[in-house]
């Protein structure tokens, strides 16, 4: 099942990105929340099929990052394009197809309550993928096998641990096919004993699919485990970027230090 | 003061008649109040203030004026515009409209009160606009209100004898009429006494067992 989770044909497309694979570019990106500027002119990209961890103090604009390029927020000057079709500026029509190439896990989880998992999950894929119910449950039963949780699908989240909450979430994003995962703080909200599980259902889609994966994380043995490319963020800026080997293990920039510091 | 028990068995027609156009009247008002009351909270959420501006303005208007005004106004002015509904059509509508004003704000509530994480995980999900209502926010905003609802209908039972001022019989209409002809005033009064406690009783019940049921 697994090598299945991600079928991408364009992802292999040449015509459709630029010779370096760059699937998700930010350019000149403002973002200020009244008089504090998070983001400012950052220049940001990410190649497809990359694993990439963004790292840094809270208030460093990490989490800015996934919410622009899901949507949530718009930036305040600056270009976003992901897969070489523009997210930002673009008409809403635009927003709505490109916005299909993305997913995103929450820290909340953010599962529909009123639903079970299993409408959760095939919710959109029949809403706005056009698929049938049973595909769309096939679908799902095959996520829910991969994240686990297979014996949850007729229960509501409210019947659910934080972290099977957030397996199903997982499961729901991916059900999506989308090229790119955003992964905000995704076990931050669970129990200690509950990250684990989180995180390994991550490390396999990670290993077994070719979907890009965006993090933002605490736990820094996941990104050493997982990334391919690890930034560290300050102030908005990308300070030092690079393998997770060299992060962790040599960092050049004082703050990088002092962040790891704290953290490990 | 005597007990008359005959008296209470020769209004009983009368009162079954009463209570049936004061359950219609509620039920019908309640339904009313829900959908209007609805589409006033979805209106007042259009972003623009053509479409805010009226519907405040008309909503403030009636919430603020009283029920009893309303009726009256509706009963004599309606039929000057060439709309002739019966007295009963006429109740319902102003009870409804009224109460319409009330729950519009029990359903903002609701709707404010879902998470803003689910707004952003509709979006992330692409779901239209559309549907993002229909099938994630207002299902958990309804769930939310429904004790604040109900409340309502409770009212709007207590306020259903003023139908009885633009002719509509409803049970305290047919207690005045029966007390009129026979001049026994006690038992009909009582006997609609006791019937709107165990109406708003069994509407209680009702509610609570509704409740439950959205609860997982």
């Amino acid at each position: 099942m697994s090598t299945d989770v991600q079928h991408s044909p364009d992802m292999n497309d040449p015509a459709r990105k630029s010779a370096n694979g760059e699937l998700i570019r930010l350019e000149r990106v403002t973002k200020r929340f009244g008089d504090h500027t998070v983001l400012d002119h950052l220049d940001f990209s990410v190649e497809a099929g990359k694993h990439v961890t963004l790292i840094g103090p809270s208030g460093s604009g990490k989490t800015t990052i996934l919410r622009l390029l899901m949507t949530l927020i718009k930036p305040d000057e600056g270009t976003i394009t992901v897969d070489g079709d523009q997210l930002f500026p673009a008409p809403e029509k635009q927003v709505r197809e490109v916005r299909k190439k993305i997913g995103m896990v929450f820290q909340q989880f953010n599962l529909f309550p009123n639903m079970t998992v299993l409408r959760n999950i095939t919710e959109a894929p029949v809403t706005v993928l056009g698929l049938s119910k049973d595909e769309a449950e096939e679908r799902a039963r095959d996520l829910l096998e991969l994240v686990g949780l297979t014996d949850h699908v007729d229960k509501h989240p409210a019947q659910l641990s934080g972290g099977q909450q957030q397996r199903v979430a997982i499961a729901r994003a991916l059900a999506m096919r989308p090229q790119v995962l955003l992964l905000d703080e995704v076990t931050s909200a669970l129990d200690p004993e509950l990250v684990a599980g989180v995180l390994d259902v991550l490390r396999d889609i990670a290993r077994s699919t070719d979907i890009t994966m965006l993090c933002v994380t605490h736990e820094m043995n996941f990104a050493r485990d997982i990334s391919d490319q690890v930034l560290m963020f300050d102030s908005g800026r990308v300070i030092e970027a690079g393998t997770p080997e060299k992060i962790f293990s040599e960092p050049e920039h004082d703050r990088t230090r002092e962040f790891l510091s704290a953290v490990l | 003061m005597n007990w008359d028990w005959q008296a209470v068995s020769d209004f009983m027609p009368q009162f079954w008649d009463g209570l049936l156009v004061t359950l219609q009247a509620l039920v019908l008002g309640s339904l009313i109040s829900f959908t209007l009351g609805l589409v006033w909270a979805l209106l007042m959420r259009v972003p623009s203030r053509w479409v805010t501006w009226p519907v405040g303005v008309l909503t403030e208007f009636v919430r603020n004026t009283p029920l009893l005004v309303q009726l009256v106004f509706l009963f004599y002015v309606l039929p000057e515009w060439g709309v002739t509904f019966s007295a009963l059509t006429t109740g319902v509508v102003g009870i409804g409209l009224h109460y319409s004003t009330y729950t519009m704000q029990v359903y903002r509530a609701g709707i404010e009160a879902v998470p803003v994480g689910q707004w952003e995980a509709a979006t992330a999900l692409n779901l239209p606009l559309r549907r993002t209502w229909t099938a994630v926010i207002l299902p958990q905003a309804i769930r939310r209100v429904v004790p604040a609802l109900g409340n309502y209908v409770i009212a709007m039972l207590k306020d259903t004898p003023m139908l009885m001022v633009i002719t509509v019989l409803d049970m305290l209409g047919q207690a005045r009429l029966f007390s009129q002809e026979h001049f026994q005033f006690t038992e009909p009064l009582t006997v609609i006494g006791v019937a709107f406690i165990v109406i708003s009783y069994l509407a209680s019940l009702l509610l609570r067992a509704l409740e439950r049921r959205l609860v997982h």
